[in-house]
């Protein structure tokens, strides 16, 4: 039949079927030319029917990055080859005319990947209480369940079209908490920023169903650089789900997401994320190069964001989920499992800037490596001098399976006010033969036995999980570890 | 139900085994005695199929099966036991959710439907009762924080689910107080009975009083250098090993 089929037989056929989501979905896709200048960016723009004071932006994030290609961050502890950022293409969208104003209008080839994918998007099958946004290369295809959102005030669709329907709050918020000229990834990002969620809880507003957005990289030799923007307004609590696949190529693939999240007085953002790229094959072909920008501002008083991060995938993650402590009594919280198999590098952690009074932080992260696999914590506390009664509490632990996998950390702390209280916990250990024959002995396979001792190693983070996420997020830690042991 | 032939092994270059020949029939509890490093733990490894504690002669059979050819997860799985002298700890694994997955790891083996949440915790429940055994043990951590009676007891626990066709025991009586090792006592011999045949490492005649076993053996050197009825324990608790060592 079609030859995606094909591909997702012959890709299992290779792998042993272990990365489940490298199937490639054969749709026309309209790309922008390859390579990187000023007439790419105003294609993109052009191409989403952008203001002018957006593209402006962006324009202006291109001149900066161009200024800034010598700042390429060389410190994190991860190898690769220089990307070629020229060799590649900037947008890729499915061609199928305008965008679907109903999922009646979604392309069924696109229904049909997100099935396989396991996530649903006819409304009457969704999980009940999960509204999705799909994101395919460059474009979201589908938004469920807006009406239902839309009563209570809350926007939840593609930036893209906030920037039409909610132009004011776009406006107000981009690039208000990672600005563009934040690092080389970021400014990257905010010149040629293709599609992402945008979430507003109106005031005193809780959201009565999870949102969740779910990114696929599907086309070759193109890079996502998706854009997600979250403002929970005055006593709005909200809980943000993002999953995240690409097929299996052989080349790398490179990904730049920018994630902002506001929190006025009051409000409460969990954002969860579940990131399962393709990692690359066992010898370290291929995979995607995640490179991250995730920053949420407490900006009022009392406020609270949360991040919690499963990474199982990408062959190189690059990524600090951090909060910005602004608001008096806000919180901050990081919880974080990464898992690097075979070849699979990553430097990931966060950073807590403490600026109001009373604001206290939590970073619990927990590091697997495994086969060839490198880690690197790298965390950053920091306690500005008005911080008065600062609290941190963190708490690193490395799990290494096997002699030849590294696991490394790398915390920073820097308090400029004397009440600071801040606690650092980290411990490294490996799990022995003894475990694994303890096991064994009572019946369990050798996979069983090291999906058995991870899962235990890591649930603090998996339990901060949303429920349905949390039983996904267990049976991936195992897939991503078969073939560790034995 | 268990023959063991002429079993040899050689442990990290040294020769430990040297010529183990053991029979149990179904129904019936082996003890085995003799001095510290005889070589019990190691047959007990050996047995279970532990990593390192390969046979280098003879061979084993269990129910007909040549039983060295097995991983340990088969031999596991097929009903074979072991009560770790020093069992181990696995950080943040519920006691629960470990039992679980090896209760039903060995259900899918055998072909049966795998026990739910509700149906295992309700079994697990009785059979700590019938231990005199708190519910706490299905959540705490396994044998994390553990005494080292508690550990025993919680061998002890896991058999009882478990119920294995043969239990090697390797000292589960050592470092318990009287009530424990009555307990320890009791979980065996509950188990006890036809279709089921154990071998229980000991130094103490102690547990013998409670669970009388229908054999003795005493190793020394890696070979049974004795055999006899439970009568042989009581003698080797007055006179000790004396008479089995070269050295002597
Ligand atoms: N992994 C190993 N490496 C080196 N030597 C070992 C190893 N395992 C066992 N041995 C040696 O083999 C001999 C027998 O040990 P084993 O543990 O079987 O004795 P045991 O009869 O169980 O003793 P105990 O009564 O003290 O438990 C000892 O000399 C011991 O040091
Ligand atoms: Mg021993």
């Amino acid at each position: 039949m079609s030859a995606s089929v094909e591909t997702v037989k012959s890709v299992e056929a290779a792998t042993g079927g272990e990365y489940k989501y490298g199937f490639y979905t054969d749709i026309e896709s309209e790309l922008a030319p390859k390579g990187l200048n000023k007439d790419i960016v105003r294609f993109i723009s052009a191409k989403k029917e952008e203001p002018k004071w957006l593209l402006d932006w962006r324009l202006k994030a291109f001149q900066l990055w161009l200024n800034s290609a010598a700042e390429e961050p060389g410190w994190a502890n991860v190898r690769y080859a220089p990307i070629d950022y020229q060799d590649a293409y900037y947008y890729a969208a499915p061609k199928k005319g305008e965008t679907p104003k109903s999922l009646d209008e979604v392309d069924p080839v696109l229904l049909e990947t997100y099935e396989k994918l396991g996530i649903p998007l006819k409304e009457q099958e969704l999980l009940a209480g999960v509204a999705v946004d799909a994101v395919f290369d460059s474009v979201s295809v589908a938004t469920t369940f807006k009406g239902k959102l839309g009563e209570l005030g809350i926007v939840f669709c593609p930036i893209s079209e906030a920037v039409k329907t909610h132009p004011e709050l776009v406006q107000k918020y981009l690039g208000s908490v990672v600005p563009a000229a934040d690092n080389f990834y970021a400014t990257l990002n905010s010149a040629v920023f293709s599609d992402g969620s945008f979430v507003y809880i109106p005031k005193g507003v809780r959201c009565p169903m999870e949102l969740s957005t779910y990114f696929r990289i599907n086309a070759a030799e193109t890079g996502q650089f998706e854009r997600t923007l979250i403002i929970a307004d005055v006593g709005a609590h909200v809980s943000y789900l993002e999953g995240c696949t690409a097929p299996m190529r052989s080349e790398h693939q490179l990904h730049a997401a920018v994630v902002e999240l506001v929190a006025l007085d009051d409000a409460e953002i969990k954002y969860s994320t579940v990131q399962n790229w393709y990692p690359g094959d066992k010898e370290g072909r291929g995979g995607i190069y995640n490179f991250v920008t995730k920053r949420g501002a407490c900006r009022g008083r009392n406020s609270k964001i949360s991040w919690t991060q499963v990474e199982t995938g990408s062959a190189i993650t690059w990524k600090y989920p951090s909060v910005i402590l602004q608001g008096d009594h806000s919180t901050g919280e990081f919880y974080s499992v990464a898992i690097t198999n075979n070849y699979q590098q990553a430097d990931t952690g966060t950073k807590m800037i403490h600026i109001g009074r009373n604001t206290s932080s939590t970073i619990i992260s927990k590091g697997i490596s495994a086969g060839h696999g490198q880690q690197t914590y790298r965390g950053l506390v920091r306690v500005l001098g008005k911080a008065d009664n600062a609290r941190n509490y963190t708490r690193c632990d490395s799990l290494l399976i096997g002699e030849k996998c590294g696991g490394h950390t790398v915390p920073y702390i820097e308090a400029k006010n004397r009440t600071a209280k801040i606690e650092h916990e980290a411990t490294t250990s490996k799990i022995s033969d003894d475990q694994l024959f303890y096991c064994r002995q009572r019946g369990l396979s050798d996979e069983d036995a090291v999906s058995l001792i991870v899962n235990g190693f890591c649930k603090e983070v998996l339990q901060k999980l949303p429920m349905e996420f949390a039983v996904e997020a267990q049976k991936l830690l195992g897939i991503s570890l078969e073939g560790a042991v034995g | 139900m268990l023959e063991i032939r002429d079993l040899h092994t050689v442990v990290d270059g040294k020769p430990i085994l040297r010529g183990v020949n053991l029979k149990i029939v179904a129904g019936e509890v082996h003890a085995v005695m003799g001095p510290n490093g005889s070589g019990k733990s190691t047959l007990a490894y050996v047995l279970a199929g532990r990593e390192g504690y390969q046979a280098d002669r003879g061979e084993v059979l269990y129910d007909g099966k040549m039983l060295l050819e097995l991983t340990p997860e088969e031999r596991a799985r097929a009903g074979l036991f072991l009560a770790f002298q020093y069992p181990v700890e696995i950080p943040g694994v519920a006691n629960a959710t470990f039992l679980r997955t090896a209760v039903n790891a060995a259900r899918s083996a055998r072909g049966e439907e795998e026990l739910s949440a509700m149906a295992f915790l309700k079994e697990a429940r009785t059979k700590l009762k019938q231990l005199r055994m708190d519910e706490s043990f299905l959540n705490r951590q396994v044998n994390v924080g553990f005494s080292g009676g508690e550990k025993k007891r919680n061998e002890i626990f896991q058999m009882a689910m478990l119920e294995p066709r043969l239990a090697v025991l390797d000292e589960t009586d050592s470092g318990l107080d009287i009530d424990a090792l009555k307990i320890v006592a009791d979980g065996i011999n509950r188990l006890r009975g036809a279709g089921r045949a154990m071998l229980v490492i000991t130094h103490y005649q102690r547990l013998l009083d409670y669970t009388v076993p229908d054999r003795v053996h005493v190793l020394a050197e890696g070979r049974i250098v004795r055999s006899g009825g439970k009568e042989l324990a009581i003698e080797l608790e007055k006179k000790g090993y004396a008479e089995f060592s070269s050295a002597a």
